[in-house]
């Protein structure tokens, strides 16, 4: 299962890389290599891959997935002027300070994809990531200390999709 | 236009390479090298663009991999920690 | 048509870029301009990449930069979660400025 998913994986990356179709005929030496070489690394390397393979077949998955990246690139757009206007304001008007956040994401892939969309977004960035669920977060500009206030403000509009994806 | 943007990208290395060279602790040197790898990233996709050559584009993927590892194990040795864990 | 938002979404990127290294430069400690540079120029660098996919089209390079946009995308936040969390293990204390800081109470205890 998990072998299957790695070679289907490695596949697409290798016809990223190789782009073996062309109009006059393509490069089929070029393809049977990329098969082989997919194989191997798929036999090799799949009891490493993933924890839970079976996530890989449900399809609204992807469906909340594609969602998630407009999202995700509006919030990344409004951190991108937020940086621009403190760092070119003259007085530079920051109130940096950690805080912490709790999630109710269980899976490590979640919580990675959750750390990484935190760090793009407006002021802040995750400094540590614990085992019991809860995140600590670099804020630019703090407005609260409180765990509850704080999880509302960072966590919550990420939450409820990457919830759709991961668990 | 293109050299326009150019000039922004190499006033963008010269930012990197003060805070490399003035940066008070080990820590932000790291910082400034991470940000100029991924700037050189950025160089390479405009090579594509002025000299019309496909082949600045693998300069680019490999770099972005090996900046990538790079900093990992810089931060790893930041942390005082064995490579392995 | 396809010339012009090509070299717009580049423009804009560069400017990013621009906006990130100067970040670098003038926040007082390391965390802040770790924040402010990662966000801009990861940002700036995926629109410069996009921009050239706009321009050269459709041709075996396109793929080779989507591989390089994705990778850069997940990479660069990974990187910058590495080296904050290295550098507060290492001792490396915050701005005299800053609010609070949790993590030092909490490891404390």
């Amino acid at each position: 299962m998990r072998k299957t998913i790695l070679f289907f994986l490695a596949v697409i990356v290798w016809v990223l890389l190789a782009w073996p179709f062309s109009p006059q005929g393509g490069n089929w030496q070029s393809m049977v290599v990329g098969l082989g070489v997919s194989l191997v690394v798929a036999l090799i390397f799949g009891e490493l891959f993933t924890e839970s393979a079976h996530k890989f077949l449900g399809f609204q998955r992807y469906f909340w997935a594609i969602y998630y990246l407009p999202v995700l690139f509006y919030a990344c757009l409004v951190a991108n002027l937020d940086v621009a206007y403190r760092v070119l304001h003259p007085r530079l008007p920051i109130r940096p300070g950690i805080v912490k956040v709790k999630t109710r994401l269980k899976s490590k892939s979640g919580r990675t994809a959750l750390a990484n969309s935190i760090t793009l977004t407006p002021g802040t960035m995750s400094v540590e990531v614990t085992d019991d669920g809860f995140l600590y977060i670099h804020w630019i500009n703090v407005q609260s200390r409180d765990i509850e206030e704080t999880t509302r403000l960072i966590v919550e509009r990420f939450e409820r999709i990457l919830e759709r994806i991961f668990e | 236009m293109i050299t326009f943007i150019f000039a922004i990208l190499v006033v963008c290395s010269f930012l990197c390479l003060f805070r490399i060279s003035r940066g008070p602790t080990p820590a932000d040197r790291t910082v400034a090298m991470d940000i100029l790898g991924i700037v050189i990233v950025a160089f390479c996709a405009l090579s594509t663009v002025l000299t019309h050559q496909d082949y600045y584009i693998n300069i680019a993927l490999a770099w972005a991999l090996l900046n990538f590892i790079g900093t990992l194990a810089l931060a790893k040795f930041l942390e005082g920690r064995g490579f392995d864990e | 048509m396809r010339q012009l938002w090509g070299y717009a979404l580049i423009l804009i990127g560069s400017l990013f870029d621009l906006f990130g290294c100067i970040g670098l430069v003038r926040l007082p400690d390391l965390y802040n301009r770790l924040q402010a540079s990662t966000k801009c120029v990861t940002m700036g660098t995926c629109l410069i990449l996009l921009g050239t996919l706009v321009l050269i089209g459709f041709t075996p390079a396109a793929g080779k930069i989507i591989l390089c946009l994705i990778f850069v995308l997940i990479t660069a936040p990974t990187a910058a979660h590495a080296l904050a969390r290295a550098s507060h293990f290492s001792g490396i204390s915050l701005w005299e400025g800053s609010v609070c800081d949790l993590l030092k109470e909490d490891r404390e205890q």
